[in-house]
């Protein structure tokens, strides 16, 4: 087998030292008793809606189906709690759309439903399909449902599997608690993918900002058992963000280039969440489906920060009253980190598959800053790890020039915040951008 | 929820940098040359600059005022303005001509184009160029060093070092330590090398500026005049070079954003300057080779696009020949 580990990461453009802010890093993940109602979202993945299987005044039980799409990009979803579906009611996800959930009253006893046994996978297809009877989307926050991720075509001749576990997001140790908690899955999860996808070999990329999770993994590499063909590599990335995105990520480990507008396959790699190949390595050993998910409770308004593995639907205000409830009244409360994450308008949404973190911020953290004139100072320039010019961006934008947009390629930038942290002025960079990207899209492409 | 929450775009964090901090830096930067300059040339200098910063900044906030626009004075920008006009102008003119040049730097060129990040052109260059044009000789009225320690109530003026090797008196020039120190004629700012590199050296430090543009600058000087024949440490510490390559040219507004651009405009300047030196006729040009170069930003800007990521060498260069 011809092939070599990086002793050290690539060089990569841009991005910038944001502060860490990690504060529930060591602290274990708690596990948060069912809520007295779940409410479960009819799209929690990046796709096409799920339509339900059961209907009201059912009873489910934990790990149930309880939806499912024909679409090829869909993801099923499955009762979190047991217990009497209550209503079908519309509820507004975070990103502003409206989708039909499913309320579910918990009998409080968590009942296993008799679907749940583990999965025989000895093929490929056979692999593919449990990966998608799980419910398994992309757990870093993009949610893309892994069953279609993973079934390239085999002339794209993957020779990489990287794990991303740099989480360069402030405040959120979803992913670094897994590491610690859930090591051994996380290596046999690997072992699965790599040998049911025919990948030669995988790369853990940890940000070292999170030493101890670089030692664990690394024993767990160069033990025998969890590693026996030692094809699995720590690569230990610099804390600089957006490290984790997933073009930088690949390029971090591999030097590669993804071509702008085509995907990680076509350079020769798959990147899958730690947290997501560590569910998977669970569900073929226990065959629960991604019923409960591990979020990041933290931000100066809630009492007692920590990670909580929460059934999936239970609404945010539930969790911070585990977690002590608010310390200040909240004047912001973020789904995700505060470099991507979306801010909502009010604390009674549910978590859903991809969300990693909630942070809730008091008066000084939430407060916004007047934009002021652009100084040309370049830091947005310097700090853009796509490359781009998002002043130049911003500028067409607010003159809604399509053709200077596509010129300036808008669609490339990931949306990261690089820009508007560093900027000076306090520019809304991004909004902007955003904006670009719609006009864009409605010109219809055309040039 | 009884309270709204703050709904907006991500990111919700900043570097805590602010245009304001970034010209406190600069002007921190600019204080050592300051200094040296009022040791140098006395109290003229300090009534000098101190009329340059003062006219500036009410020069800003009664033109944004009459322009209805909101109040800018607290960015701190017209203070740096101050100072750089200040700095390029001899310790004899009078005043009142100073304060004709603030004006002209903050009004005609900054906030009749838009204000701070709009201009096209630098403000305190372009003053100090039409000053130069509207009273020629005054503004090139250089006095010896510390004459004001001599108790000759007048001045003594004497030419400057670039003048001198004009007129062919190179046996008169001033040695390489005088030249660094500072003790030599000039413009208020311009003369001593050593405080103006402290100065830049801060900035590269705090990352206001990259040094990117005022080593391929000096560096394009420095490889000419050694073509040319000429003292390679002469040329770099005489005239406003060191000034205008620190502070002038590094100016965000006219400089190129992205690092490319920046060192094409660099090297322009540093090529201009020394055409001007060797065959103007004037004796200095670091002034009207940054304005040049000022004017030409766009146009390098645009030549010189970053190539974005996931985009080969080739295909950007077909796509720039095919607009």
């Amino acid at each position: 087998m011809e092939f070599a580990f990086p002793e050290k990461p690539f060089k990569t453009h841009g991005g910038a030292h944001v502060p860490h802010y990690k504060n529930t890093a060591q602290m274990e993940s708690k596990i948060m008793p069912p809520p007295a109602q779940v409410i479960i979202p009819m799209q929690q993945h990046a796709g096409a809606p799920c339509k339900p299987l059961v209907q009201v005044g059912d009873e489910v039980l934990v790990g149930q189906k309880i939806a499912d799409s024909d679409a090829v990009v869909s993801a099923p979803i499955h009762a979190s709690v047991s217990g009497k579906v209550h209503a079908v009611n519309q509820v507004m996800l975070s990103g502003g759309q409206y989708v039909d959930a499913l309320v579910i009253d918990s009998d409080g006893e968590m009942k296993v439903s008799p679907e749940v046994h583990p999965p025989k996978v000895d093929t490929r297809e056979e692999f593919l399909r449990a990966v998608r009877e799980s419910g398994l989307v992309g757990l870093g926050g993009a949610g893309f449902p892994t069953h279609v991720k993973l079934n390239v075509s085999p002339d794209k001749n993957i020779d990489t599997l990287i794990i991303n576990a740099a989480e360069c997001e402030p405040y959120i140790t979803a992913d670094h608690r897994e590491a610690l908690e859930n090591t051994k899955a996380v290596f046999s999860g690997i072992n699965t993918v790599r040998k049911m996808l025919g990948i030669e070999r995988a790369i853990i990329a940890v940000e070292d900002n999170k030493p101890d999770v670089i030692e664990a993994l690394r024993k767990m590499e160069n033990d025998g058992q969890a590693s026996p063909d030692k094809n699995v590599c720590v690569l230990a990335l610099s804390a600089s963000y957006p490290q984790g995105a997933e073009k930088v990520l690949i390029k971090s480990c591999t030097g590669r280039e993804v071509p702008m507008g085509k995907l990680p396959a076509d350079v020769g790699c798959i990147v899958m969440n730690i947290t997501s190949v560590a569910f998977l390595a669970d569900y073929l050993r226990t065959g629960m489906p991604l019923v409960k998910k591990r979020v990041t409770i933290d931000g100066s308004a809630v009492k007692s920060p920590q990670n909580v593995i929460v059934p999936i639907g239970t609404p945010i205000a539930e969790i911070i009253r585990f977690c002590g409830g608010y310390a200040v009244p909240p004047k912001k409360i973020l789904m995700g980190g505060p470099m991507m994450g979306i801010a909502l308008t009010d604390d009674s949404l549910p978590v859903i598959k991809q969300n990693n973190g909630i942070l809730c911020f008091g008066e000084e953290e939430a407060r916004l800053h007047e934009p002021t004139a652009c100084i040309r100072c370049g830091r947005c320039v310097s700090g853009c790890p796509m490359n781009l010019v998002p002043t130049k961006l911003e500028k067409y934008a607010e003159a809604k020039r399509v053709e200077e947009l596509q010129e300036y390629c808008v669609m490339d930038c990931m949306e990261c915040g690089t820009c508007a942290y560093r900027c000076p002025a306090h520019r809304p960079l991004v909004q902007a951008i955003r904006l670009g990207k719609a006009l864009v899209r409605n010109a219809g492409g055309k040039k | 929820m009884e309270q709204k929450l703050i709904v907006s775009s991500s990111p919700h964090l900043g570097s805590g940098a602010t245009t304001q901090k970034i010209m406190l830096d600069v002007i921190i930067a600019l204080i050592p040359a300051a200094i040296a300059s009022c040791i140098l040339f006395g109290i003229q200098a300090l009534i000098l600059i101190l009329t340059c910063v003062i006219s500036c900044v009410l020069a800003e906030y009664l033109s944004r005022k009459v322009m209805k626009r909101d109040n800018t004075i607290f960015d701190l920008s017209a203070v740096v303005t101050g100072l750089l006009l200040a700095f390029n102008l001899p310790a004899t003119i009078n005043p009142l001509i100073a304060v004709f040049g603030s004006v002209v730097a903050i009004v005609v060129v900054k906030q009749m184009f838009g204000g701070i990040g709009q201009n096209f052109v630098n403000p305190a260059l372009t003053a100090r160029i039409v000053l130069m044009s509207s009273f020629p000789a005054k503004m090139s009225n250089w006095v010896v060093p510390f004459w004001y320690r001599s108790g000759n109530p007048d001045a003594i003026t004497t030419a400057s070092p670039l003048g001198l090797l004009k007129q062919g008196a190179s046996d008169q020039l001033p040695s390489h330590l005088d030249m660094l120190l500072g003790a030599r004629a000039g413009c208020l700012g311009e003369t001593c090398a050593i405080a103006l590199i402290l100065g830049g050296i801060y900035l590269v430090a705090r990352k206001v500026i990259s040094p990117v543009i005022p080593l391929c600058y000096l560096g394009t000087v420095a490889v000419i005049s050694l073509i040319a024949g000429r003292d390679v440490i002469f040329e770099l510490l005489s005239g406003g070079l060191l000034l205008g390559a620190i502070f002038m040219a590094t100016d965000y507004t006219t400089s190129p954003i992205n690092r490319n651009g920046r060192i094409v405009y660099a090297i322009g300047c540093g090529i201009l300057t020394m055409l001007i030196r060797m065959f103007g006729s004037l004796p200095e040009g670091v002034s009207f080779s940054i304005i040049l170069m000022n004017i030409l930003v766009p146009h390098i800007e645009r030549i010189t696009r970053p190539r974005p990521f996931g985009v080969k060498k080739e295909k950007a260069k077909k796509e720039a020949a095919h607009e």
